[in-house]
């Protein structure tokens, strides 16, 4: 699951870990508004190169590329459907145009720039961090906490299939046995006991809260608390200029497509 | 027979759980494995059935390598039961849990059934074969993965943790068990950190340290070497612990058995 490992953020320190989690959520936001904003291939090479800096400066490199590296498959399909199907529906007979390449080359494309803004900012802030930013704004405390224990989970939770796997084959189970339909159905022995061992799992830790006190004030107060610094300010700014730039862009200037720019010249 | 020469692992997250580990198991033996958390105990029985793949050298089933040969073929050798039942029980009923591994190898309707009632009756669950795992208590969940495990009649059996969080009667059905086992000329396994109970079942023993295997040979001649046991962050059985401290009673320091220090006891007694 390489996808995942371009997802797991490590505790280090750096310009872009210290920048407060609300502002680099709203960057990616609308890094992510305008990825969808565009159809054409020339603003989304842009937006591609938009995360990179940020990469470099986090040095978060190795796990941001073994993170698109697992995406790349899910690109894969995408640019093939798009493909063929646009294909088989609009132009069959003829030889695929220039256009239709570039058009699902774009939408590929968008859908790696989501991926790499997504993993820069899981990579770059801590979950603990984003539980605070949710309660800063204002959310319940209970859903901040059903969220960053969520995440906590996660690696747990991976690590307990991969046992319940090793015990089901050592029972005999071969997971990569039969048709499509008996595929899925040989999950069943791996899906049950970690669904069950989850709920178990959660009533403990229900109880082990509990027993600590868990709501017992309605008052929370928090060791660290966020506040915006001018580097914060900045890329607050950045962003709305970025936004405001797209929106300029796509309401008055036609774009060009690359196709035929290349053909001219 | 399992024979392991120079096996090296490392898992996916740079940590190298076995480091040229070589040992040969022979067929009938009862062999514990013991060691401190995270000494490779783990790694190195799951290389047995093949859930893990050598990285570096190689490890043989009944001459059969076990990077060429599937989990599940190899499984029909060696029944390997986890440390927690909770992570394979998922049946309706006890019964189909027990035939589960039967049907994955094929066997004909007939066979499973009378495979699964020798199983139930074995480990005294008949009683419950309509129940569901999930009502069952600790204990009996754990005898109903062994039932599960030992239905398909493995030459080699492993049991990883067999103790853990079991009371003293449990303990002492295990062991009963296993002389069982043994008399049907079966090769048995324990992964444990039990003292006390290797010393009563007083098998061959095993004890890994940091990926090595840094002692062989009969639990009496390991468990009552201080130094090695302290090494493996275990401690001698409580028999030899108390024998070690009188040994200006002219006591022996390797005893291990209750019923022959009682015996040495009260030799000395009766002398003096």
């Amino acid at each position: 699951m390489s996808v995942f490992d371009g997802l797991k953020f490590r505790k280090v320190s750096s310009p872009v870990h210290n920048l407060d989690p609300r502002v680099k959520f709203f960057f990616v936001c609308v890094l992510f508004v305008v990825a969808v904003m565009f159809v054409q291939l020339l603003p989304l090479l842009v937006l591609f190169f938009v995360p990179i800096p940020f990469v470099f400066v986090a040095g978060v490199k190795r796990e941001w590329i073994r993170s698109l590296k697992g995406a790349s498959m899910l690109a894969f399909i995408i640019f093939f459907f798009n493909f063929f199907f646009n294909y088989i529906y609009n132009e069959y007979p003829n030889i695929p145009s220039a256009s239709l390449i570039e058009y699902s080359v774009t939408m590929t494309l968008r859908f790696i720039v989501m991926v790499e803004t997504f993993s820069v900012f899981f990579l770059t802030t801590s979950p603990d961090l984003l539980g605070l930013a949710l309660e800063q704004s204002r959310v319940p405390y209970e859903f901040c906490f059903a969220f960053t224990t969520a995440v906590r989970f996660v690696p747990v939770l991976a690590e307990e299939a991969q046992t319940i796997m090793d015990a089901q084959k050592s029972r005999g189970l071969e997971l990569e046995r039969g048709n499509f339909l008996k595929r899925i159905r040989n999950y069943i022995p791996i899906l049950i006991p970690l669904i069950v061992s989850a709920i178990r799992r959660s009533l403990e830790l229900a109880e082990a809260m509990e027993s600590r006190a868990w709501g017992a004030t309605k008052k929370r107060t928090n060791l660290y608390v966020l506040k915006l610094r001018k580097k914060d300010y900045a890329l607050v700014l950045t962003s709305i200029f970025i936004l405001i730039l797209a929106i300029l862009v796509w309401r008055f200037i036609p774009i060009p497509a690359l196709n035929t720019l290349l053909s001219f010249s | 027979m399992i024979e392991v020469t120079d096996l090296s692992f490392t898992y996916p997250n740079g940590i190298e759980a076995l480091k040229g580990v070589s040992i040969a198991i022979r067929n009938g033996d009862f062999v514990a494995i013991m060691g401190q958390n995270g000494a490779g105990k783990t790694t190195l029985v799951k290389h047995f059935n093949g859930l893990l793949k050598p990285a570096k050298g190689e490890v043989l089933v009944d001459g059969v390598n076990t990077r060429d040969v599937s989990v599940a073929n190899l499984a029909r050798k060696v029944g390997f039961v986890f440390q927690n039942p909770d992570h394979q029980l998922f049946c309706e009923t006890v019964e189909d849990e027990v035939a589960f591994a039967l049907k994955n190898f094929g066997y004909a309707r007939n066979i499973i059934s009378r495979r699964v009632n020798w199983a139930l009756n074995l480990l005294g669950l008949t009683q419950y074969r309509k129940t569901s795992p999930f009502m069952l208590s600790g204990g009996e969940r754990k005898r109903v993965a062994l039932a599960s495990v030992l239905a398909w009649n493995p030459k080699i059996v492993i049991l990883d943790e067999p103790t853990i969080g079991q009371d003293y009667q449990q303990k002492e059905k295990l062991r009963q068990f296993i002389t069982q086992l043994r008399a049907q000329k079966k090769t048995v396994v324990i992964v444990t950190h039990d003292v006390e109970f290797v010393a009563e079942c007083n098998p061959r023993v095993v004890l890994m340290t940091e990926g090595k295997i840094v002692a062989d040979g009969r639990a009496d001649k390991i468990l009552t070497d201080y130094e090695l046991v302290t090494k493996a962050s275990l401690v001698p059985p409580q028999v030899t612990q108390i024998f070690m401290k009188l040994s200006d009673l002219g006591l022996p320091s390797d005893v291990i058995d209750v019923h022959e220090a009682r015996k040495i006891l009260l030799d000395v007694l009766e002398g003096s």
